[in-house]
């Protein structure tokens, strides 16, 4: 890639090469949709920059090759959708407590079971909340252009490696299959050192890289650890697209394809004279609660729109100044709410505002 | 003075966790006298599986990186594929390679991962307590086959040398048993054997220890060996199933089931 060349792409093909901008060496999947543009690609990419592409026998496999390549300190990646991301959840557990940086990609699509290749934001939960078993969490990013598949991809990897933590990126169907322009800056990539990997323990005492902790007190103690770093997470690395007035009287909050829709309905609604907000979580975890908290404090009502049933919504109840009126708009299943649709919302809400009602179209 | 036989100094001086009688420390002895005379302690890699086997990392200073349940041939994969240069191997047991890793182990075979694979076979799953194990023998009583595993119910003792050595990507596979030190002498050999494979990048290598669980078989140690031979060597018919190098098999006695 050089300077500033600005170019056409599939979401996919931007977060596949961001990737390799970030020193992405090493890709282990499984076919699925909606995201096989990912692997296709890396396939014939990796080795042309000296790295190593393996199509796993299964999700389980994909996600432990990931595991063991983290282990000697390489970065490296997998892509899945739901299902897959599913199966990946044991292993992420385990990288989580053996503190490994890689990145996980979930290109969702409709679920429970099979569900659908549809767009849906249903695995918020899934992704925000650990996932797997125990006491943790997957830094969690959530691009809403091609652009920021590309960019989120290398953020995705400084921060994995940064805090020693699997990071996740959320994106959809809708982004892994829309193609835009994307601009490349020069990459400025610095991998850290990585002391902690096993490399062979030639001129230093053996290394061990585990997650079991048997004996007394030390599991509650590596826990408190891990706690720690997510509170540093929250500190420091939320990341938050504000589109706000000086006087507002709704604010919006959405993530991903379907802030795309938001920015629409809120351009759509200050036309018409409504006075409008909105802020776009980017991390999804560390979750921008300041942000929330104090815009709506000043603002009062509070109305989430989301491609599920209701998902980051809890995460806006549970950041909302006190007292706020928090509603939903929710359209599960692959359904894509329009501009129109949620400037309806936002006028009803303005007439009652009764508090948390939800609104399901 | 000759000074003949000394402590592996790969093998950490402390005391092992196992059960009077059970096999590990003697796989775990061998496997540092290999590490030691191939001077692969600095470059090892070592991906204990789940069991009893996990606390490999407590004896044996190299690194290591421990793996989910079943997982350990994907881990390896991983640490393999990124340190090329570097000595790999798994440390499995029945449970952990040959049911839920049996997927990993296949496939990480077939695409002749130049890693190397102990698979310690002893027909039961010791640390969660005597539960019956792909490989545990037909009749075989244990905690979840109370009267004896039973083929209309539980199916067949699972023989992993012998689904994995014909496949292509396996380029040395062995079973081998630890009832008395002439057998000991002979596992050690195979597993020069199996170490040499990977170094020579020649692919998948595959070694199979039969092995005692007194504990969990009830058994004294000196029945456990008596029951390896006149029970589980039937079974689990001892040999080399497949050496690149060497063209022909060399396999101890005869069984019907050995396919190659």
């Amino acid at each position: 890639m050089h300077m500033k060349e600005q170019r056409m792409m599939h979401g996919s093909i931007a977060l596949a090469e961001g990737a390799i901008t970030a020193g992405c060496r090493y890709y282990f999947g499984y076919p699925i949709t909606p995201q096989n543009e990912i692997p296709e690609h890396l396939s014939a990419r990796l080795p042309e920059v000296g790295g190593v592409f393996i199509q796993a026998e299964s999700e389980i496999a994909s996600i432990n090759m990931l595991l063991g390549a983290a282990a000697a300190g390489a970065r490296a990646m997998t892509s899945s959708s739901g299902p897959g991301i599913s199966l990946m959840q044991e292993g992420l557990s385990y990288m989580a407590g053996s503190e490994l940086p890689a990145v996980v990609v979930n290109i969702t699509r409709l679920g429970p079971g099979l569900g659908g290749i549809a767009a849906c934001q249903g695995d918020y939960w899934q992704a925000t909340r650990g996932g797997g078993h125990g006491d943790y969490r997957l830094i969690v990013l959530a691009p809403n252009s091609v652009q920021e598949m590309h960019d989120l991809a290398i953020k995705a990897f400084e921060l994995a490696d940064q805090y020693r933590n699997p990071a996740l990126i959320l994106a959809d169907a809708i982004l892994g299959q829309m193609k835009e322009p994307v601009s490349f800056a020069e990459p400025k990539i610095k991998i850290p050192a990585k002391p902690w990997a096993l490399t062979g323990a030639a001129g230093r005492s053996p290394q061990l890289i585990k997650s079991l902790y048997l004996a007394d007190g030390e599991m509650e103690k590596h826990n408190w650890r891990m706690h720690e770093k997510y509170r540093r997470l929250q500190e420091k690395e939320c990341l938050v697209e504000q589109d706000l007035e000086e006087h507002m009287d709704i604010l919006l909050v959405s993530f991903g394809s379907c802030s795309r829709m938001v920015n629409s309905a809120v351009a759509l609604a200050r036309s018409q004279g409504y006075k409008v907000g909105h802020i776009r979580p980017i991390s999804l975890f560390p979750f921008p609660e300041a942000a929330i908290r104090d815009v709506s404090q000043r603002v009062g009502k509070v109305l989430t729109v989301e491609m599920n049933t209701g998902q980051m919504w809890d995460d806006v109840r549970l950041s909302a100044y006190p007292g706020s009126q928090c509603r939903l708009m929710a359209r599960p299943g692959g359904a894509i709410p329009a501009p129109k649709q949620i400037l309806e919302e936002i006028k009803k809400f303005l007439k009652v505002g009764d508090l948390l009602a939800k609104s399901v179209r | 003075m000759q000074k003949v036989f000394a402590r592996p100094a790969t093998l950490l001086e402390t005391g092992f966790h196992f059960c009077p009688g059970c096999h590990h420390g003697i796989v775990h002895r061998l496997l540092c006298e290999e590490l030691d005379r191939l001077s692969l302690a600095d470059r090892a890699v070592g991906v204990p599986g789940v069991g009893c086997g996990v606390f490999l990392y407590d004896y044996i200073g190299i690194d290591t990186c421990e793996a989910p349940h079943g997982r350990a041939t994907a881990v390896a994969t991983g640490i393999k594929r990124v340190l090329p240069q570097q000595f790999v191997f798994t440390y499995q047991g029945d449970g952990d390679l040959g049911a839920i890793g049996t997927a990993e182990v296949i496939h990480a075979a077939n695409r002749g991962e130049n890693i190397t694979v102990i698979f310690v076979n002893n027909s039961v799953y010791g640390m969660t307590g005597g539960q019956m194990a792909p490989t545990t023998l037909l009749g075989q009583r244990t905690t979840t086959s109370p009267a004896g595993r039973d083929c209309q119910n539980d199916g067949y003792p699972l023989r992993l040398t012998e689904m994995l050595a014909p496949l292509e990507g396996v380029a040395f596979a062995a079973r081998v048993s630890l009832h008395n030190p002439a057998h000991v002498k002979k596992a050690r050999r195979a597993l020069q054997q199996a170490f040499e494979t990977q170094l020579e990048k020649r692919g998948f290598s595959f070694m199979e220890f039969i092995s005692a669980c007194p504990t969990n078989w009830r058994l004294t140690p000196q029945q456990s060996i008596a029951h390896m031979e006149e029970q589980m060597l039937s079974v689990f018919p001892l040999g080399i199933y497949k050496d690149t190098t060497a063209g022909v098999l060399q396999k101890e006695g005869e069984s019907a089931n050995a396919v190659l």
